[in-house]
C-alpha cells in the first residue's frame, strides 16, 4: 500500500460519494465560469426543498392531506475542462420525497443523468471590464426506472431532455451580470397506467411531455476568493395543462416557476483546490407547482491532470 | 482547439436533431383501427331478450317510405352532395365512427366518467359541497363520477343501448329497407359493405339513447355530447351508409328507449346514497356498539363515506335480497388477533415497495380523475371484442352484460362496506403509508377485488380463450391494492374477488338464456 495523500483521500472520499444512492443539482452549466485545462472539479451538493401551498393552475392553496411535501437531494457534480473556453459537465442525484401529513408514502432513488457541454467561443475587453459569450448544450436521461406518474412525491418526470442556452457574461472589476436564455426539449415519456385524461382521453401509456425554456439573471460579486451573487430564474413550460380542482399534478401540466435566489462560493485559503458552496431561493410566481424554498450547499475540489504539476493554485476561473 | 470546437458543434446539432426528430405525436390504442365488419350480422337478434323493454316492438317505427320514391332519392342525392366536397375532418370522422359505435360511445362516455371524477374540494367551515344535479357547471360539478356512480352510468347506457338496437334489429328485419349503396349502385361507399337492411339506423338508434341518458348522467356536458351525435349521425350519411330517414327513425327510437331506462334510473334508489350526516353518525354508532372500531375518514377535513347507501340501489342482474344473500360475512374482528395480523402484513408490504409492485399499483389504480374500475374493464374489453369482430348488436349485448354486472358488483360491494363499517390498514395503523390514495369509504370488502372478479368472469364466459388472462388479472388488480397499502390481503382482496365471481354467475346466467348463444 502506498501511502495517502490528501489528494487520494479525496478521490477516494468523492468516488465513495458518488457509489452511493443520490444525486445533484448542478448550477455550474447555468453560470459563466470556466475551468482551466485538465482542471476536474467535483463535489457533492446537498439540497432541501419544501412547500407548503402550491398552485392548482393560477389558484393558490395549501393541501392538508400532503401537509409540507419535502425533496430532499444529493448529487455528485463535475466539470472538466478540455480547453479553458471548452469544458464538460456533468451531474446526478439521488431524491427522496416525503409529505408530512396525510397517508401518503414519499420515494427515493436515483434521478438522472446530466451531461453539458460549456464552450465560451467570445471573449472581449469592452468598455473597463470583460465581455464573454458562452455556449451551453446538455442531455439529460433517467438513470433508473423511477415512476413520473405519482406526483407531487414521485422523485422526476423520467423524460429525456436536450437542451441549448446562450449566455452573456460582463464583467468590471470584481462585479459582473450575467443572462442566459435556454430552450429545453423533452421527450415523450411513459407511464405505468394504459389511459390518462388531461384535457381530453387519451387510451396509450405515452404522454407527450412539453418543451419548456429558462431565463436566468445573476450578478454579484466574483474573484479568485469570493462569490456573491442574486440570481433570477424563470422557468416557463411551453404547453401543457393546469391541474383541474381538486386533481392530483400530472408530468405535462404547465408547470411555471419563478424564483428568486443567492449563491455564495469561498475557496479556503489554506486549500485553495477547495471551495465551498452555499445558496438558496424560493419561489414568487408559479403555475402548478409548489411554491418551494430551497437551500443548498457544496463542497468542490479540483484536481489537476495537466502533466505540469498538482502545486499550482486554484482555478475555477473568475474572468 | 479548433478541432474540438468543431467536435463540440456536431455533437450539439446530432443531440438536437436526435431529439428534434423523435416524433411527438402519440396515438392512442383505438384511434386509428380498421372499420367494423362484422364476422356475422346477427340478423336473428330481434328475438333476443331485452333488459327492460317488454317486447321489442314496445315502442313503434313507422315503415319507411318506398325506395323508389322521389323522397327516397332526395335523400341519396343529399348523399352525393356530401360526397362531393369531403373535407379531411369529414374523412376522419367517418373513419372514427366506422370503428364501431358502440365502442365510440362507451370511449366517450369512459372519458366524460375521468373528467368528473374529482372529489370536491372542501367549504371553508370543513364541510363538503355535493354537487347538484340542477345546477351542474357550478363548482362542485355534478357528478363526482366516482366508481359507483360510474359503474351504474356505464351500466344504463350500455343496457338501454342494447334494447334499443335489439328493438332496431327487429324493426330491421320487419321492413328489411335496403342499404342506400344497394338501391343506388352508381353510390359511393366509404364503409364496408352489409347485408343488414339499414331502416332503422343502428348507428342513430346508439347516438340517440346516448345524447338522451346523458343528460341524465352528465347533465353539464351536452355541447360535447350533442356535437360527438350529430358528427356521428353525419358520419353514416356521409359514409354512404344511411339516408337520412334510416337516421331520423333511429334516432327517435333510441331516445323513446332511453326513457324507458331514465324512468328507472330515477327511481332506483341511487339518488339517495348520499345519505346524510345523521345516517353517517349512525352507521359508526352501530359498529361501535357490536364492539368494533368503526371507519373513519382519512383525509383532512374528514369527509363523509362515499356513497354510503349505494348498496340499497336496485340491480340489474338479481333482486334486493339477492343483494344481501350475496353479502360475505364480516372482516375479522377489529380486535381479533387475524387482524392484527393483517394489518401487521400490510405494514410490512408497505415498507418494502418494489418497482415492479409500483407498476402493478399504478397500473390498477384508477383513482381520482380516472374512468375508475368498471371503466378500466370496459377498456379491457373493448380493445378484446375489436379483435372479435362482432356485430353493433352483439357488442352492445357483450357490453350491456359487463356494464350489468360492474354495477351489481358496486351494489354487493357497497353493502358489505357499510354494513361492516371495517377501518383500513392505515387507520389501524398510523405507520402505514400507502402507495395510492386512500378512497374514502370502509374497507371491507375491496371495490377494485369485486370489480375484477365479477367482470373476469362474465368476460371469460364472452371470451372462453382469454378466460384464464381474465382471471389473472383480476387477481393482479386486486393485489394491486393489497401492495398499495389500502386493503388488507385475505379478508378485503380475497373475499372481494369471491363476492365479485358471484356476481359474475349471474351475468352468465343472463348471458346463456338471452338467445344470443
Amino acid at each position: 500500500m502506498k501511502k495517502l495523500t490528501t489528494q487520494t483521500a479525496v478521490v477516494a472520499m468523492l468516488l465513495f460519494t458518488m457509489l452511493l444512492p443520490h444525486t445533484l443539482s448542478a448550477q455550474t452549466d447555468i453560470d459563466a465560469l470556466m475551468m482551466s485545462k485538465n482542471e476536474f472539479c467535483i463535489g457533492p451538493m446537498y439540497s432541501y426543498s419544501s412547500w407548503k401551498n402550491y398552485w392548482e393552475g393560477t389558484r393558490k392553496r395549501d393541501n392538508q392531506n400532503l401537509g409540507t411535501v419535502s425533496t430532499k437531494m444529493l448529487s455528485v457534480m463535475g466539470n472538466y475542462g478540455i480547453s479553458k473556453t471548452l469544458s464538460v459537465l456533468f451531474s446526478t442525484s439521488y431524491v427522496k420525497t416525503k409529505a408530512s401529513a396525510g397517508t401518503l408514502q414519499g420515494l427515493d432513488g436515483i434521478q438522472d443523468l446530466s451531461l453539458f457541454l460549456k464552450w465560451r467561443p467570445f471573449q472581449t475587453k469592452l468598455g473597463n471590464g470583460k465581455l464573454s459569450l458562452l455556449g451551453i448544450a446538455g442531455v439529460s436521461v433517467p438513470l433508473t426506472n423511477y415512476t413520473p406518474d405519482y406526483l407531487p412525491l414521485s422523485i422526476g418526470l423520467h423524460s429525456k431532455t436536450a437542451l441549448g442556452r446562450l449566455m452573456v457574461d460582463y464583467k468590471w472589476k470584481d462585479f459582473f451580470a450575467t443572462a442566459s436564455a435556454t430552450y429545453l426539449l423533452r421527450d415523450n415519456i411513459k407511464i405505468d397506467r394504459e389511459s390518462y385524461y388531461t384535457t381530453e382521453m387519451h387510451n396509450t401509456h405515452e404522454v407527450e411531455m412539453p418543451d419548456a425554456s429558462n431565463y436566468n439573471f445573476r450578478a454579484g460579486f466574483r474573484n479568485q476568493r469570493w462569490i456573491a451573487e442574486a440570481v433570477v430564474n424563470i422557468w416557463t413550460t411551453l404547453g401543457g395543462f393546469d391541474i383541474t380542482r381538486n386533481n392530483m399534478p400530472f408530468p405535462s401540466n404547465k408547470m411555471n416557476a419563478t424564483t428568486i435566489g443567492a449563491n455564495f462560493k469561498y475557496v479556503l485559503p489554506p486549500l485553495p483546490q477547495l471551495s465551498i458552496v452555499a445558496g438558496g431561493n424560493t419561489t414568487v410566481a408559479g403555475r402548478n407547482v409548489g411554491q418551494a424554498t430551497t437551500v443548498y450547499g457544496s463542497v468542490f475540489y479540483i484536481l489537476d491532470f495537466s502533466r505540469k504539476s498538482t502545486s499550482t493554485a486554484p482555478t475555477l476561473k473568475a474572468n | 482547439m479548433k478541432k474540438i470546437n468543431f467536435y463540440f458543434v456536431i455533437v450539439l446539432a446530432t443531440a438536437t436533431m436526435a431529439i428534434t426528430a423523435c416524433n411527438k405525436d402519440i396515438e392512442g390504442r383505438t384511434d386509428n383501427i380498421p372499420a367494423l365488419t362484422p364476422s356475422n350480422i346477427d340478423l336473428n337478434a330481434g328475438t333476443w331478450k331485452p333488459v327492460l323493454l317488454t317486447s321489442p316492438s314496445e315502442f313503434a317505427v313507422a315503415a319507411p317510405g318506398a325506395t323508389n320514391t322521389p323522397d327516397y332519392v332526395a335523400q341519396i342525392n343529399e348523399i352525393k352532395s356530401w360526397q362531393a366536397n369531403l373535407t379531411s375532418d369529414e374523412k376522419k370522422i367517418v373513419q372514427y365512427w366506422s370503428a364501431g359505435a358502440v365502442l365510440r360511445w362507451n370511449e366517450i362516455l369512459r372519458e366524460l366518467v375521468a373528467k368528473h371524477n374529482l372529489p370536491p374540494y372542501q367549504n371553508e367551515d370543513g364541510t363538503y359541497p355535493i354537487p347538484s344535479a340542477s345546477n351542474p357547471l357550478a363548482y362542485p360539478q355534478f357528478p363526482f363520477a366516482n366508481p359507483p356512480y360510474a359503474a351504474r352510468a356505464y351500466a344504463y347506457v350500455a343496457a338501454a343501448q342494447y334494447d334499443a338496437l335489439i328493438a332496431a334489429w327487429y324493426y330491421k328485419t320487419l321492413y328489411n329497407r335496403a342499404a342506400p349503396y344497394k338501391v343506388d349502385s352508381t353510390l359511393k361507399v366509404l364503409i364496408p359493405k352489409s347485408d343488414l337492411p339499414s331502416y332503422p339506423s343502428e348507428d342513430a338508434v346508439l347516438a340517440g339513447v346516448a345524447t338522451e341518458m346523458m343528460k341524465l348522467l352528465f347533465p353539464g356536458d351536452q355541447d360535447f355530447i350533442q356535437q360527438k351525435a350529430e358528427e356521428h349521425k353525419r358520419a353514416r350519411i356521409i359514409a354512404g351508409a344511411n339516408v337520412r330517414s334510416d337516421i331520423e327513425a333511429g334516432e327517435a327510437l333510441g331516445k323513446a328507449v332511453a326513457q324507458k331506462f331514465v324512468a328507472r334510473a330515477r327511481g332506483d334508489r341511487a339518488g339517495a346514497a348520499v345519505g346524510n350526516a345523521a345516517l353517517w353518525k349512525q352507521m359508526a354508532d352501530e359498529c361501535t356498539e357490536k364492539g368494533e372500531t368503526p371507519w373513519i375518514s382519512l383525509e383532512t377535513p374528514k369527509r363523509p363515506p362515499m356513497l354510503p347507501l349505494f348498496g340499497k340501489v336496485k340491480p340489474f342482474l338479481f333482486d334486493s335480497l339477492t343483494v344481501i344473500a350475496l353479502r360475505p360475512g364480516p372482516p375479522p374482528s377489529t380486535s381479533s388477533a387475524e387482524m392484527k395480523a393483517e394489518v401487521e402484513e400490510v405494514y410490512y408490504q408497505t415498507s418494502h415497495p418494489t418497482r415492479e409492485k409500483m407498476r402493478i399499483i399504478d397500473f390498477w389504480s384508477d383513482g381520482a380523475g380516472t374512468y375508475t374500475p368498471p371503466g378500466h374493464w370496459m377498456s379491457i374489453a373493448a380493445e378484446d371484442f375489436i379483435r372479435k369482430n362482432f356485430s353493433e348488436v352483439r357488442w352492445a349485448r357483450n357490453m350491456a352484460l359487463l356494464a350489468m354486472t360492474e354495477m351489481d358488483a358496486a351494489i354487493v360491494c357497497w353493502d358489505a362496506k357499510f354494513t361492516y363499517f371495517n377501518p383500513r390498514p392505515c387507520q389501524m395503523n398510523p405507520n402505514i403509508k400507502t402507495l395510492t390514495g386512500v378512497p374514502n369509504f370502509p374497507s371491507y370488502i375491496s371495490g377494485h377485488s369485486t370489480f375484477s372478479g365479477a367482470a373476469a368472469k362474465i368476460l371469460g364466459h364472452l371470451i372462453p380463450e382469454r378466460a384464464a388472462a381474465y382471471e389473472a388479472m383480476a387477481d393482479e388488480a386486486a393485489r394491486s391494492r393489497f401492495y398499495a397499502g389500502i386493503h388488507y390481503n385475505k379478508s378485503d382482496c380475497g373475499v372481494g374477488l369471491v363476492v365479485g365471481r358471484s356476481v359474475g354467475d349471474y351475468a352468465i346466467q343472463r348471458a346463456k338464456t338471452d338467445g344470443a348463444e
